[in-house]
């Protein structure tokens, strides 16, 4: 073998194992990298009371109620399961019932969160408003459609 | 082609090319800017969908350079080539500043839409990652003075960056983040609607364009500048031959 070809080989070799390392890394870590937790893992992990999380979710279609003081309730669902949310503030922009929100807050009971902050989560898609129109009018558009 | 690996070579081309890189460059971004004011606005998003067509171009160029980088610092390490050397000296600070676009113009869309400047998900957190790499590497070619053990230093550094790179690509896909999932490369085709997508392409091949031009003009000057400093070492060795004393001590042969 060649000096350069002793050379490539030996990066090729390091770089494979540092690869290695970094995937471990990570997935041993992979519970604190996630930004967020679905409220399906929220019900089985089963955190106590009074913990701080967050719950990312869709806005469950029917479920937000406003009432005064910008006090909002709502429900986070993965379609499977589902956390009841209550929170005071603003609103984002992109908030509304269907679309992806994540929720900063805290756990008050199993299935019942307190949040004090709340952050809207945009899919992949774009699109100008005709399209979507033509999509409504043909019966083909499901509000988060995409997955959260 | 492989004509380019000699410096007086390169040098000599691309004085011809670099003026026709530039015109090209500053078309494609008059086409590619009137196309993104001209686009429709988004469904959800409305107008602020706009800076798109800079984050996501820079985003792009932010993994791209250091792609580039990483080719270089092979060439560096096993082929032990000059030009190698200075290919990725010349795209760091390059990759610097197109991460930089990337992360401020994101954390102004940010605010907007989901409602905060910055939060440490994994795509985000990566890319920052990515951007203290790019001034690592800029630190370490300026710490150390002698050229070849630099770029040795360097390569060996961006090499093992690189492991990197997958990780901000598919941050989104392997963990929960608020960040969005891929809307161009991803299986199944992009879900941006074509009258979107193609003032992003073109606005893609502008900052393309850019980083290459800014690239070999970055990469002159670095075979200009090792000209010049060893010029400067011969005439003060040759002053020390003939004025022994007069030259200062560090730089006797």
């Amino acid at each position: 073998m060649t000096r350069k070809g002793r050379r490539l080989t030996l990066i090729g070799a390091a770089l494979a194992i540092i690869a290695f390392a970094a995937a471990l890394a990570l997935y041993a870590l992979s519970d604190s990298i996630v930004f967020f937790y679905g409220p399906t893992e929220v019900l089985q992990k089963n955190p106590t009371p009074g913990t701080r999380l967050r719950i990312g979710g869709l806005v469950k279609a029917g479920s937000l109620v406003k009432t005064e003081d910008q006090k909002a309730a709502f429900t986070i669902t993965d379609n499977a399961n589902n956390v009841a949310v209550t929170y005071q503030g603003l609103l984002p922009d992109l908030f509304r019932e269907g679309q992806g929100v994540v929720a900063e807050g805290v756990l008050e009971a199993p299935g019942r969160f307190h949040a004090d902050t709340v952050l809207a989560k945009h899919d992949e898609r774009y699109m100008p408003r005709e399209v979507v129109d033509a999509l409504k009018k043909q019966g083909r558009w499901q509000e988060g459609e995409a997955k959260p | 082609m492989w004509n380019l690996a000699n410096p007086t070579v390169f040098i000599a081309l691309t004085r011809r090319a670099l003026p026709w890189l530039a015109v090209a460059t500053a078309m494609l971004f008059a086409i590619g800017l009137w196309l993104s004011f001209a686009a429709p606005p988004d469904y959800q998003q409305g107008e602020t969908v706009r800076i798109m067509y800079l984050h996501v171009p820079a985003a792009w160029m932010s993994t791209f350079i250091y792609g580039v980088m990483a080719l270089a610092a092979l060439g560096t390490l096993v082929w032990r080539h000059p030009m190698a050397d200075a290919a990725q000296k010349a795209a760091a600070p390059l990759g610097a500043g197109f991460t930089f676009i990337c992360l401020a113009t994101g954390s102004l869309w940010g605010k907007p839409m989901w409602g905060t400047y910055w939060v440490w998900d994994a795509r985000l957190t990566s890319v920052l990652v990515l951007f203290i790499l790019y001034l690592g590497l800029i630190a370490l070619w300026r710490t150390i003075e002698d050229a070849g053990r630099a770029a040795r230093a360097a390569a060996i550094l961006t090499l093992v960056g690189c492991v990197n790179l997958p990780i901000i690509k598919f941050s989104v896909d392997w963990w929960n983040t608020l960040h969005q999932p891929a809307s161009v490369f991803r299986l199944g085709g992009p879900t941006i609607a074509p009258e979107l997508l193609w003032p992003l392409l073109i606005m893609s091949l502008a900052f393309t364009l850019l980083f290459i031009t800014l690239h070999v003009m970055a990469i002159r000057n670095e075979i200009l500048r090792r000209r010049v400093a060893r010029l400067t070492m011969m005439a003060a060795a040759r002053d020390d031959r003939l004025a022994p004393g007069l030259a200062p001590a560090g730089m006797r042969p």
